[in-house]
């Protein structure tokens, strides 16, 4: 694939016209899908794509596009030029654009990441028989992954990388259920068999009579699956420079009003992991580390180039959304053996869904309890509960409700597959709150 | 590309084959507060490769679309299934795929390159100036977004259909911040004016005028009162209906999700195989269609991605539910009556179970009458948030807009509205409907769902609704 990426962008960039300047992204996958219900095969598939994008500036003008490679050097370059022809005479009717941002990072980078997976025919023989006679539904998700960015400053950056996921849920008789995922590059047939075991070991703790609790606000653990799913809402309406500028960022009360969050919550845009490039659409690297939230403060945001030239701040490279790439919550001292007796009496929540803002700009979250979610009663789990919609704002219970933070961190790897199987993990500990609203 | 000739030319052993070549082309352009912030257009093409092979469905996607491509993807494609056949959850035969021949044209007056972008553009740049009725707005955006789509199924049973579409989606926002109070109006909610159309959507007194009005309301609702807490009754606009059906009726019928499919991902559902022919899902008013041939509705089709013929039929009938939204590789598993909502999202993912145009049919009651009928109560507009559970049981929705109503008369305006109830009590409790005059279209191009995960769109449409005693509430 890097190849024919190469060769489309020096053909492309060497046809180029006086005044044109062009940035091309990459994106493509191999990838491998077993879909699996009742511990059987649902369906199963392959799916090879990739597209080319194209950001065409003229005179103060911007036209972008993307077309579907078919992997054929001249059937892909006849695409290519068809679309840089299209955009040529788009961009020159377009208004001006006082913010765009020209391609002119000379940056280089090349990072390929092999790892051992298995073939897409084998996975139902590797994964299935392990699962028994226990009720597993979930997705398996392999192959290669591809990412590339050129301009016609000359700046290259191609990342590849292997990997396999396999997100499922256990599910009992009663319909209490256990959800985990096994992620890596190297496939490892007893570590997977290990992995799966220890979920099925979970899932006994849930045939428990379930115990059903009344709306309120209770003291809450929420573990570290969960607090991924809070930290992404800050890509919506939440760290973008951009936002907060345009009020629509949950986080505006900070900037605006001073208003602090605890001292026990930090947070990051941090690459260390490796999960993502560095890189973003236009072939900027953004620093490897940029506090957000220090000790309960906004100390950053992120701010892309595009926004940077429009509110005259600094850019950190962001990409145009200015979402989160790679983010990552600062660990505490609640150590994990000692998170049942610190909370006490209240309720443990291991996972969370559909978190939707019922109030971005207050910020508050509202969602629904999800999966081994239990009661404990004196430090002791006592019952899974029935699932609760809770509705709670940052301002509380990432604020003066946040009571301690656990010292270990968990890698919670995205294994979205809207756009494509996605890169990102989520880096983040559990939380435990003094109070938690919920509601239904 | 001669997608009869592919076919002929594959050379593997199995029961069926299929392929379905897609091609579309999705134009994008925003500009906030008079400056461009996006011209775009996304264009992919490719071919889904499907196969039956002992009772399994395997498929392979692929963008190379010439002979030797296709062949791979086939040989691919018969590996997996033969692999995978040994662990089948169910073992289909060829009636999972009916014979389908027809086409599908989508109705519009106006071509998508009758505007060319520098016109589109304009407007646009227009409809944010309107948009900034005083100094309180902060922020205006203009967005308008043309999707193009050619799909071409055929497979050796001798299905063939080619389906055409041209779809136009517009929104137009204004935020408004004075103090502490920020306030944000759109266009019915975000994309809900997604239809099947040509630019004739974009007709410019039209647009001008709807966004003078959203940018006067959100400066309005800057000094509006907090929606009051209680629980009260609740007329909902069709605009906020949309997402009710959507969420609390649509994902739970789908049979795929009845039998598990979705408990990993989007969830499982409240109703059971056995509730079909006996649940008494809402009140009598409650009528629930599957209606692929509503004009202009976004979607809008013939045949679905299996090659079931679409027609109308009812879901929910006086309030009872009697059909499912299911396919036919759902109907075979389930033995539950459903649709034709067989659906992927483009080429590159395999159909499910998906919703299309479900309606709530109208009633007979005037808009006057149902908000004489009210005591005490809250009307609501234009969907801004929305969370329900893995059952589509317990939800949360917020709107854009409120207007109080006391005494059977609108009363003061109300910001940050919101209720929260559960799905069976809640549709139970629709106590009036309104009539044909009160029924509006809307859509969404954003229902995601499966795994692989897909995004897909999709249409409803209902008239004004009156609930009785939800537990409403305000902001933050």
């Amino acid at each position: 694939m890097e190849k024919l990426f190469k060769q489309i962008n020096q053909t492309i960039m060497a046809e180029l016209r006086d005044g044109e300047c062009l940035g091309l992204g990459f994106g493509g996958e191999q990838s491998a899908f077993t879909r699996i219900n009742a511990a059987k095969v649902r369906q199963i598939g392959n799916v090879d794509e990739a597209d080319l994008g194209f950001n065409l500036i003229l005179n103060g003008r911007r036209a972008t596009g993307s077309i579907s490679l078919s992997g054929d050097l001249d059937e892909d370059l006849s695409r290519a030029r068809g679309e840089l022809q299209r955009l040529r005479t788009e961009v020159v009717q377009l208004p001006e654009d006082p913010y765009l941002v020209l391609p002119e990072s000379k940056e280089t980078s090349r990072s390929e990441k092999h790892g051992n997976l298995p073939d897409a025919e084998a996975i139902p023989g590797i994964l299935l028989p392990a699962m028994g006679n226990v009720d597993l539904t979930g997705i398996w998700a392999s192959g290669r992954v591809y990412q590339g960015s050129a301009n016609s400053s000359g700046g290259y950056h191609w990342f590849a990388s292997d990997s396999f996921s396999l997100d499922y849920s256990l599910i009992t008789p009663s319909e209490k259920m256990v959800k985990a995922t096994y992620a890596g590059t190297e496939w490892d047939q007893a570590a997977y068999e290990a992995f799966l075991a220890d979920s099925i070991t979970k899932l006994e703790l849930m045939s428990l009579p379930p115990k059903k609790i009344e709306p309120g606000d209770y003291r809450t653990f929420i573990a570290a699956a969960g607090v991924s799913d809070i930290l992404s809402m800050f890509s919506w309406g939440g760290v973008s420079e951009a936002a907060i500028r345009q009020s629509e960022s949950c986080l505006g009360k900070m900037r605006n009003e001073k208003v602090k969050l605890s001292s026990l919550f930090s947070f990051s845009e941090d690459y260390s992991s490796g999960f993502a490039p560095r890189f973003n659409g236009n072939g900027e690297v953004a620093p490897e580390k940029t506090t957000l939230i220090d000790g309960g403060e906004l100390t950053n945001t992120l701010v892309s180039t595009r926004t940077a030239k429009e509110y005259g701040v600094e850019s950190n490279f962001a990409s145009e959304g200015e979402s989160m790439r790679a983010p990552s919550m600062a660990a505490g001292s609640l150590k994990e053996s000692e998170i049942l007796a610190s909370l006490g009496t209240g309720v443990y929540l291991s996972n969370l869904h559909y978190l939707n803002w019922s109030d971005m700009i207050g910020g508050r979250i509202t969602g629904m309890t999800r999966y081994a979610c239990f009661w404990v009663e004196d430090g002791k789990i006592v019952a899974p509960i029935e699932n609760m919609r809770f509705d709670d704002s940052i301002y509380s219970f990432l604020g003066e409700n946040l009571e301690a933070v656990t010292e270990k961190l968990q890698i919670n790897p995205d294994v979205g597959t809207y756009d494509g199987r996605e890169l990102s993990a989520v880096v983040c500990p559990g939380m435990l709150l003094k109070s938690f609203s919920l509601t239904l | 590309m001669d997608l009869h000739q592919l076919l002929s030319g594959i050379d593997v052993r199995a029961d069926w084959i299929g392929l379905r070549y897609v091609k579309e082309n999705t134009g994008f352009r925003l500009v906030r507060d008079g400056k461009p912030e996006a011209n775009t257009r996304e264009s992919k093409q490719g071919v889904m490769v499907e196969v039956l092979v002992n009772g399994q469905f395997a498929y392979y996607g692929t963008s190379r679309l010439d002979k030797p491509g296709i062949q791979a993807a086939a040989e691919r494609a018969v590996k997996l299934a033969t692999a995978a056949s040994k662990y089948s959850l169910h073992s289909f035969g060829t009636d999972a795929r009916p014979v389908a021949k027809g086409s599908y044209s989508s109705p519009f007056q106006t071509a998508a390159d009758a505007f060319s972008p520098g016109e589109l553009s304009d407007l646009l740049i227009k409809a944010t100036a309107e948009l900034k009725v005083s100094d309180k707005v902060v922020t205006t955006n203009a967005m308008a977004r043309t999707v193009e789509t050619e799909s071409h199924f055929v497979a050796s049973n001798g299905s063939d259909v080619e389906q055409k579409y041209l779809m136009v989606s517009a929104d137009y926002s204004a935020i408004a911040h004075e103090g502490s109070v920020t306030q944000k109006r759109t266009d019915g909610g975000l994309l809900a004016k997604s239809y099947q159309a040509g630019m004739e959507v974009f007709n410019e007194a039209d647009v001008l005028a709807r966004c003078r009005n959203i940018g006067a309301e959100a400066v309005e609702l800057l000094t509006a009162e907090e929606c009051p807490t209680g629980t009260m009754d609740l007329i909902l606009a069709p605009d906020q209906m949309m997402l009710q059906i959507h969420e609390s009726v649509g994902h739970a019928l789908e049979i795929d999700r009845i039998l598990g499919d979705e408990r990993n991902y989007a969830g499982w559902s409240f109703v059971r195989l056995e509730d079909f022919g006996k649940l008494q899902y809402g009140s009598p008013l409650m009528n629930i269609t599957f209606d692929p041939y509503v004009e202009n509705q976004f979607a809008s089709y013939a045949y679905d991605d299996g090659g079931l013929k679409a027609e109308k039929e009812f879901l929910i009938k006086d309030g009872l539910l009697i059909r499912g939204l299911g396919g036919m590789e759902s109907q075979l598993r389930s033995g539950i009556n459903g649709v034709a909502n067989f659906r992927a999202s483009s080429w590159n993912r395999a159909p499910i179970d998906r919703m299309a145009n479900l309606n709530l049919e109208p009633g007979n009651s005037t808009q006057d009458e149902m908000i004489a009928a009210v005591e005490r109560g809250v009307y609501m507009t234009s969907n801004r948030s929305w969370s329900i559970d893995d059952y589509r049981n317990k939800f949360q929705f917020g709107c854009e807009y409120g207007k109080l109503i006391e005494n059977g008369k609108l009363t003061k305006t109300v910001k940050n509205p919101n209720y929260r109830a559960i799905s069976n009590p809640f549709w139970r409790s629709l106590k009036m409907l309104g009539n044909r005059d009160t029924f509006e279209v809307y859509g969404t191009p954003f229902c995601g769902k499966g795994e692989p995960n897909q995004i897909i769109r999709v249409g409803h449409a209902s008239p004004l609704c009156l609930f009785d005693s939800v537990e409403i509430f305000g902001g933050a």
